[in-house]
């Protein structure tokens, strides 16, 4: 088709892309070069080499005449807990097949090559994720639906040749010449497409509202926060590093849709790798007239710029991430006027989330009604989750809104780690909050979650097990939106400060009697009273802890009790000398040598050198060590 | 102009508090509750700033909205239905207030701004209880090296007003946010003397603040404000004409202030109006004419005889040398009507034009 041949076309001075015999797939998301990606990736070329096997970065006609095997780095694909992942597709004889291998370290690579590279049978053994055999990881995939992070993992963030063989820039081609901006977000509300960054505001209508929007010179901006600070939550990271050009393809669409000329990426600086690749990316898109001035010949003009953020959390609010990008502090201002009257400089302005944008131009080709067949009444398509805590398989997961949350936690996750009971999970992050095993039925769905006072947000979604206590998960959240309020409003400010107190001293054992009513008081109030959406949902943990788990919390006070011993100061480790062998185990294990005894005869611990780590605790095979 | 004219004429019909009351569009719920005479408590808000909504205090209830909304920032719109002082309101702001009070020094009987504070007054008004919460003073320690400010960052609430007139009004910008959340302070940047960061020293910082984190240091001790009495007139130093608020207690004068919403100035006052009044109180001052004796001396003296020296010397001159020989420079100090007086007595009577004044210099 002639369109896709126009954009398709390479450039003169890059050869076509060939197929290769053997193609290895190096996970270099940030997991994956923390994890050892890189030296991984260093052994595999130098392998190759050693074994005679011709390897190239880049397969093209130029470089990749005969036979050869090409060697990729490519982003995240989700299941992190496995780095570094390496995909290995041989191609011999005209079958083809592709294995992943799971926490490869340097070490591993020569066996890789030697019997399934060249001696053409895989390393069964170290197999994650394969077409062809049951393992449990693939599990992790079979409930997903990827359509967000359909890039991420497959190709290479850094190449834009990667991207365009995906079918890149052919939904910007097509607004560009099929589609008037009215249509474009019709079609976008058509999708049922809602704000992924968590308060779930229909994108279509966000865009028409900035369209329609008068601007006195004429100036529009798209903005794409990728602030993204949740505790936990990594799927936008994961979409900048995997996918940098599919954000910048929504973002232009989005500015078609407007009528923006002008768009900034608004990126935490604690991404520096996101950020590393959003220019790398930026300057191919450039270079090929994909943002820029007259994008494909079509008259359309759409430049983009890059701004780090400076590490405050609120800046994630978007009236904070404006005053930010106009080089002034991240505090968040009254609305209205809201950014689609009066944004940035005061200019009819849209923020959308990078998960957001990263659905658009996935919608443009394959249409508005293939993105609503997905999804649960009023939460359409996709949505990403960042599963954690004490599940089998951690990492991330996109699946169809309106999947409970049993079937994410138990089908995808696998269940809880060391098949011990579920305790709680946590949900949408520091505003959103803890869930107990009655709700897990709780379809996820933005609808859904709020009523039972938790929220899809920006889709964390941390298990709790009985190891976990839940004054404590509620005191860690509460510290972290306290220490991360900006200090404008009295009710943030201060009000979180007097929460953060209580739940202190309820975890320390000084807990008090009127203690909840006053928690109670102090979050109804603050939630009320607030200025902007940071304290306004601040105490969320607080309160859905307090709705499904208030026993623990009167145990916490009256009991002096934490049933999970996670609370240091209510927690006292004893050893019963009739379990007890004497093996010494826990004696090695303690910090602070707190335990005595000979070899073979019971061991004691000093109370009074106990700090309460519970090492022991975990150590101990006899069942000897307790708490209570 | 027809169409000007008439939207100017147009007015909004709200309800406040159960009374329909008449406003003009474009008008605060602030400013149409006001109109009405409905007060509602502020602390961050300044009629000469712009709407900032970070005390909460101005929270008030309107039908139809998701969650209470700030009076300050709020346009009103047609056939609106305002709560202000309902049940659920008061609560909301005495929780407010004693947020504020719980991390507050309560230093009250040391403060110079207790009797002229909005803390207090609001705290008074809505009956709050001392410590639901504790008290947790804060202690931070910084430099309070200007002449004419006092600063105290622990009486501070945050209100932010100091920091917006010195960028909003004056165009400066000496003071800033520093730190975050519950350790935010107001400073300026990297924490260098207020002199070094570009402050003239206008006090308008001082004027703004509605607690005493900002007073005069000058007139620290001096008196109570509840002691003071106050004088409206008009600032003695240039020919603007601002109007002032002199504070004088036991014949002696404590303070300049301004009050906002009178005169041209607006509450605003530059470093002469607002600190340079101190010579009143100086010894030094002379409090009657002087007059050279036969040996050079001066010597105190009568008006009458006074005059009559300058008269006699007056016309003796002219008499000698002509009108030419006298020079006039007038003052800014004085009035319009005295200036006008001065260069018409110099061209008629004396004979010279030979006149210059103070503010061209």
């Amino acid at each position: 088709m002639g369109v896709a041949e126009t954009i398709k076309k390479p450039a003169p001075t890059r050869p076509r892309r060939v197929t290769p015999e053997v193609e290895i797939g190096i996970c270099l998301g940030t997991g994956g070069i923390a994890a050892g990606g890189k030296e991984v990736f260093a052994a595999f070329r130098e392998g190759l080499a050693n074994s005679g096997i011709y390897a190239v970065v880049k397969p093209r006609e130029d470089t990749c005449a005969g036979s050869c095997a090409s060697i990729t780095g490519t982003g995240c694909r989700g299941m992190c807990a496995m780095d570094v992942l390496v995909d290995v597709t041989t191609r011999k004889g005209g079958r083809e097949s592709t294995v992943t291998y799971g926490t490869v370290t340097p070490a591993m690579v020569t066996k890789i090559i030697e019997e399934h590279i060249i001696g053409g049978e895989p390393v069964h053994k170290w197999i994650v994720l394969s077409a062809d055999e049951p393992t449990s990881h693939n599990e992790f995939y079979r409930y997903q639906d990827r359509l967000v992070l359909r890039h991420c993992g497959k190709i290479d963030p850094e190449d834009i040749d990667d991207y365009l063989e995906e079918g890149g820039y052919l939904a910007l081609y097509k607004v560009l010449t099929e589609m008037t901006p009215s249509q474009v977000h019709e079609e976008i509300l058509a999708s049922g497409l809602r704000g992924r960054g968590g308060a779930g505001f229909p994108t279509g209508l966000k865009w028409k509202f900035a369209a329609e929007a008068p601007s006195p010179d004429g100036q529009k901006y798209f903005i794409c926060n990728g602030d993204e600070g949740d505790p936990g939550a990594f799927m936008d990271r994961s979409v900048l590093e995997g996918d940098p050009h599919c954000v910048f393809e929504g973002m232009a669409i989005g500015g078609y849709a407007i009528g923006a000329s002008e768009g900034y990426i608004y990126v935490r600086a604690e991404y520096p790798l996101a950020i590393k690749r959003l220019k790398i990316a930026l300057a191919q898109a450039e270079e090929r007239g994909f943002i820029g001035d007259d994008i494909m010949g079509t008259g359309f003009s759409f430049h983009l710029k890059i701004k780090e953020g400076a590490g405050a959390f609120v800046c994630g609010e978007e009236t904070a991430l404006m005053q930010s990008i106009e080089g002034k502090r991240g505090m968040p201002r009254l609305r209205p006027p809201f950014p689609a009257q009066s944004g940035l400089w005061a200019r009819p302005t849209n923020i959308n989330n990078v998960e957001t944008l990263a659905c658009v131009p996935w919608i443009i080709v394959n249409g508005a009604q293939a993105f609503a067949a997905r999804g649960y009444e009023k939460s359409k398509g996709t949505k990403v989750f960042a599963l954690t805590g004490k599940v089998k398989r951690s990492g991330l997961a996109e699946v169809p809104m309106g999947l409970t949350l049993r079937e994410v936690i138990y089908k995808i996750g696998g269940g809880i780690k060391n098949d011990k009971p579920f305790k709680a999970v946590q949900m949408g992050g520091p505003s959103g909050g803890c869930l107990p095993e009655a709700l897990l039925d709780t379809r996820v769905d933005y609808e859904e979650l709020n009523k039972t006072g938790a929220i899809v947000g920006s889709g964390g979604m941390v298990v709790l097990d009985a190891d976990n206590c839940i004054v404590d998960t509620a005191k860690f959240f509460l510290k972290f939106t306290q220490a991360e309020s900006c200090g404008k409003c009295v009710p943030c400010r201060v009000g979180t400060k007097r929460m953060l107190e209580i739940l202190e001293r309820i975890c320390e054992g000084q807990g008090r009697p009127g203690d909840i009513a006053l928690l109670e008081e102090l979050a109804h109030n603050v939630k009320s009273a607030s200025l902007c959406a940071l304290g306004g949902t601040a105490p969320n943990p607080v309160l859905t802890s307090l709705r499904y788990f208030r026993e623990e919390f009167e145990e916490h006070i009256f009991e002096h009790k934490c049933r999970a011993g996670a609370c240091a100061a209510l927690t006292t480790y004893f050893i019963v000398p009739e379990a007890c062998t004497g093996c010494r185990a826990c004696a090695r294990a303690c910090p602070v040598n707190a335990i005595s005894g000979e070899k073979k005869q019971p061991h004691v611990i000093d109370p009074e050198i106990c700090i309460r780590c519970g090492a022991c605790y975990d150590k101990c095979r006899f069942d000897a060590v307790r708490r209570q | 102009m027809a169409i000007a004219q008439e939207a100017e004429e147009r007015t909004l019909t709200l309800t406040i508090n159960g009374r329909e009351v008449q406003a003009a569009p474009g008008q605060t719920v602030l400013q149409a509750a006001r109109a009405a005479g409905v007060q509602i408590p502020t602390l961050c808000h300044d009629d000469r700033l712009e709407p900032y909504g970070a005390c909460r205090l101005c929270l008030v209830e309107v039908e139809g909205a998701r969650g209470p909304v700030p009076a300050c920032a709020t346009k009103i719109s047609d056939g609106m239905v305002i709560e202000t002082h309902s049940e659920k309101i008061r609560k909301l702001r005495k929780f407010v207030l004693e947020l504020l009070l719980s991390n507050h020094p309560l230093d009250c009987p040391v403060c110079e701004a207790a009797g002229d504070c909005r803390l207090q007054d609001y705290a008074y008004e809505y009956e709050v209880n001392m410590s639901p919460w504790g008290w947790t003073p804060p202690s931070f320690e910084t430099r309070d090296d200007h002449p004419n400010v006092a600063r105290n960052p622990n009486r501070c609430i945050l209100c932010g007003r100091c920091v917006r007139i010195c960028r909003e009004v004056m165009g400066i910008g000496c003071w800033g946010f520093t730190n975050r959340g519950y350790d935010t302070i107001i400073d300026t940047p990297y924490n260098l003397p207020l002199q070094e960061v570009g402050c003239v020293s206008c006090g308008q910082c001082i004027s703004t603040c509605p607690v005493g984190a900002l007073t005069h240091k000058r007139s620290r001790y001096a008196a109570r404000h509840w002691q003071t009495e106050k004088t409206r007139t008009v600032c003695p130093y240039c020919g603007v004409g601002c109007q002032i608020v002199v504070h004088t207690s036991r014949g002696r004068l404590v303070r300049i202030t301004a009050d906002v919403g009178r005169g041209v100035n607006n509450g605003n006052l530059c470093v002469k109006g607002r600190f340079g009044m101190e010579f009143v109180n100086s010894p030094d001052r002379l409090t009657s004419p002087l007059v050279r004796d036969e040996e050079g001396n001066f010597v105190p003296t009568t008006w009458e005889v006074a005059l009559d020296r300058i008269e006699h010397n007056f016309k003796r001159i002219k008499a000698e040398s002509g009108g030419k020989a006298f020079a006039a420079l007038a003052s800014a100090k004085c009035t319009n009507e005295e200036n006008y007086l001065l260069q018409k007595f110099m061209r008629a009577v004396m004979g010279t034009n030979t006149i210059d004044h103070c503010a061209r210099l």
